[in-house]
């Protein structure tokens, strides 16, 4: 699967500064649409028939005279070859949004579409199905919701035998999922949920990435955590999910992707996180984070980002329940390979994706925070110095890194002679130099835990110019207190 | 970030942890000014904390040209689903059936995991459109009564092929079983159709069925 991905890059024309000035700018249209809770997610699914590719990738605009005569031709023609003729035509057109907006304003037309995704000819309901996906895909709600019709029948056919068929049902019910509640109000008393259950049990690999991308479109609806989540949460779809993300030869990376993110929109919606504890949630991800792991070490990482996300999403998410407790995840709790594949992990993303080390952080935080077994770990692995190592790399991820310190300080003598001689200190000092008041607040508490705890360090702290990098900073408002109460401790101290 | 070579053995190696060091707290740690609390952080669904990875899975999924490769011997199925049949073989094939259903309710909702049944075909219909808001004119339903006299004696139903017609005016029809010769008789005065009584030798549907299912339709004359 991952290497199908990569298969797809575009040939590039333009220089590498150009691409990556294209990409800052991409990705920060995108962070406003998230942010304007507008982030549409749609898959295409696409034919690369010969045929296609040898008209040069032009799309034609079909007008109303057009339309309506390949439509007439596909419903009525009299051989089986000139309606699917017709019929691919026609998708073709729907390429294109003009195309699109012809068809929809067309009266009668998508009950002619129907009508041949419902006749009893393979081929012609494929066809059906593939200009039925072209609309389901178009940018404009309305083209859209057009498909309302074809509804019922797209999950009718989940439960059919054909797995090509069926991903491209799941697809297509993807795409409009996510495109307006209007589809969502429909699909739920349509039986979306229980179709999807039966359809999870499908041996097809096609099928199964297809289904975990509907669901995760279906999860994200901004009604899903009051609507939908409790009725997936009382359907067999979370074990099945789990299941699907079972470290081992049968894992699927482009499978297990799509569920993954299916969980963590359900663990981030925090409707009933115990019961996905009591299937066994934090086992099956604790596993996975370690396969995840060790694929980095085999250097089979390519893509391997997009797994690892929402793995540690879910992680960190279901570890704040109380549930965690009471529900024997003690074993998970204290197994400290789960420690040193974090790092592995951490490691991973500072070379290849940096924008992901709060994630891993936050799960370090979520790991440390409450457990004295995880904190013993990060010190006996010798965890703190590459630790360190991260604090040049952002405001954002300094905090994050002085936070589990803090965690690890927080805990006692035992622990913070364990800190203290080492390259803590040299490193506290860096971050009071910087401009960021939350590292430098974060670092001051440090100190103060450090200087309570293992009170050998404050001479260290002295004698390294330490009260002068204090000052600086006894203005700032809302650091002063704080400075201050640590240059008396360490002239008195 | 130079990881300790120990780690990645640890890695490799069994579950398991260190005995945690002793906890000792002093009450002065949490003394004013000092604020640290060692706590667990939980974001939810739209927090700006999620943004980046976020972006990057939408990347992913708009990037993804997948073929859907075209198998040159397509064999000729329709794609009925399973839960259909099973309904449709039980309704239209079992002579047993229109016996049984005098007397207990027969027909079996189609939604996958609804298990109301009901009398007639017109009140799972009704069931249908009004709870699972089924289109009203969904095709898979049975047909109505008085449809319209059948052409007696009528064979158009060739094996393969029953094109041509406006499926768009049948209110709801059928999966139909291939190789059944047989016209359906008039709709008798309880006004059901039906199929002649007698059970079809074959039944074609399923995995490796060279043949769809074909259309009892009459050819519409008027456009």
């Amino acid at each position: 699967m991952w290497s199908r991905r990569l298969g797809r890059l575009r040939p590039v024309v333009c220089g590498a500064e150009e691409l990556r000035r294209r990409r800052r700018e991409r990705e920060a249209a995108l962070r406003k649409a998230r942010r304007e809770q507008q982030l549409v997610s749609k898959r295409l699914l696409r034919d690369d028939a010969p045929e296609e590719a040898g008209e040069g990738g032009v799309v034609v605009i079909l007008g109303e005279a057009e339309v309506q005569q390949f439509l007439r031709l596909a419903q009525r023609g009299t051989e089986e070859k000139e309606r699917e003729r017709a019929l691919v035509s026609l998708r073709r057109g729907l390429q294109h949004p003009e195309t699109q907006q012809t068809f929809i304003r067309l009266e009668g037309s998508m009950r002619i579409l129907v009508g041949l995704l419902t006749s009893n000819q393979a081929l012609l309901q494929l066809e059906a199905a593939r200009c039925l996906h072209e609309l389901s895909h178009a940018e404009q709600s309305v083209v859209a919701e057009a498909c309302l019709p074809a509804t019922s029948y797209l999950l009718t056919y989940l439960s059919g035998h054909s797995s090509d068929f069926i991903e491209l049902c799941l697809y297509t019910l993807g795409n409009l999922i996510v495109e307006s509640e209007a589809v969502r109000r429909q699909l739920l008393p349509q039986g979306i949920v229980p179709a999807l259950a039966a359809c999870i049990q499908s041996p097809h690999v096609a099928v199964l990435e297809a289904l975990g991308y509907a669901l995760s479109q279906l999860l994200q609806a901004k009604e899903a955590p009051e609507k939908i989540i409790p009725s997936i949460l009382g359907s067999t779809l979370p074990q099945h999910m789990l299941q699907l993300l079972q470290p081992g030869p049968k894992l699927n990376p482009g499978v297990a992707v799509e569920f993954a993110w299916c969980l963590h929109y359900i663990t981030c919606s925090q409707v009933n996180n115990a019961l996905l504890i009591t299937h066994g949630a934090l086992s099956t991800l604790g596993l996975l984070l370690l396969d995840l792991a060790g694929a980095v070490q085999r250097t089979e990482d390519a893509g391997l980002e997009l797994l690892a996300c929402p793995v540690l999403r879910c992680l960190s998410n279901l570890l704040t329940e109380a549930a965690v407790e009471t529900v024997g995840g003690q074993m998970q709790l204290r197994d400290e390979r789960v420690m040193a594949a974090l790092f592995i992990l951490l490691q991973f993303f500072l070379q290849k994706q940096p924008s992901l080390l709060p994630e891993g952080l936050w799960l370090l935080n979520n790991l440390t925070a409450n457990s004295p077994s995880f904190c013993t770990s990060l010190l006996s692995l010798h965890l703190i110095e590459p630790l360190l190592q991260l604090l040049p790399v952002s405001n954002v991820v300094s905090v994050m890194v002085l936070t589990v310190l803090c965690n690890v300080a927080e805990k006692g003598p035992a622990y913070c002679q364990q800190l203290w001689p080492g390259p803590l200190l040299p490193s506290l000092l860096n971050t009071l130099a910087f401009s960021d008041t939350e590292v430098v607040g974060q670092s001051l508490e440090l100190l103060h835990l450090l200087f309570l705890y293992q009170p050998e360090a404050i001479q260290a702290f002295l004698q390294q110019s330490g009260l002068k990098a204090l000052e600086r900073h006894q203005e700032e408002a809302q650091l002063q207190d704080r400075v201050h109460a640590l240059c008396w401790t360490a002239l008195h101290g | 970030m130079q990881l300790p070579s120990a780690l990645r053995t640890r890695l490799a190696g069994a579950p398991g942890a260190a005995e945690p060091l002793p906890v000792e707290r002093d009450p002065a740690a949490g003394a004013a000014p000092f604020r640290f609390a060692a706590r667990l952080v939980r974001f939810p669904r739209e927090h700006e904390f999620f943004e980046d990875g976020d972006v990057q899975r939408h990347l992913y999924l708009q990037d993804v040209l997948s073929q859907v490769a075209e198998a040159p011997d397509r064999p000729r199925r329709a794609f009925p689903s399973g839960h259909l049949l099973d309904a449709h073989i039980l309704e239209w094939h079992d002579s047993l059936f229109q016996i049984l259903s005098e007397r207990q309710d027969m027909y079996q909702c189609l939604v996958e995991g609804c298990t109301e049944k009901f009398k007639t075909s017109k009140a799972r219909k009704d069931h249908l459109v009004r709870l699972h808001l089924y289109p009203a004119d969904f095709r898979f339903d049975k047909p109505q009564k008085g449809s319209g006299p059948a052409t007696p004696g009528a064979s158009r139903h060739t094996a393969i092929k029953a094109l041509g017609d406006d499926r768009e005016q049948s209110e709801g029809e059928a999966m139909e079983v291939c190789s059944e010769p047989a016209a359906p008789s008039p709709a008798p005065a309880g006004g059901r159709w039906t199929y002649s009584q007698r059970i079809p030798s074959t039944i074609c549907f399923g995995q490796g069925a060279s043949r769809g299912f074909k259309s009892t339709k009459k050819r519409n004359k008027h456009r």
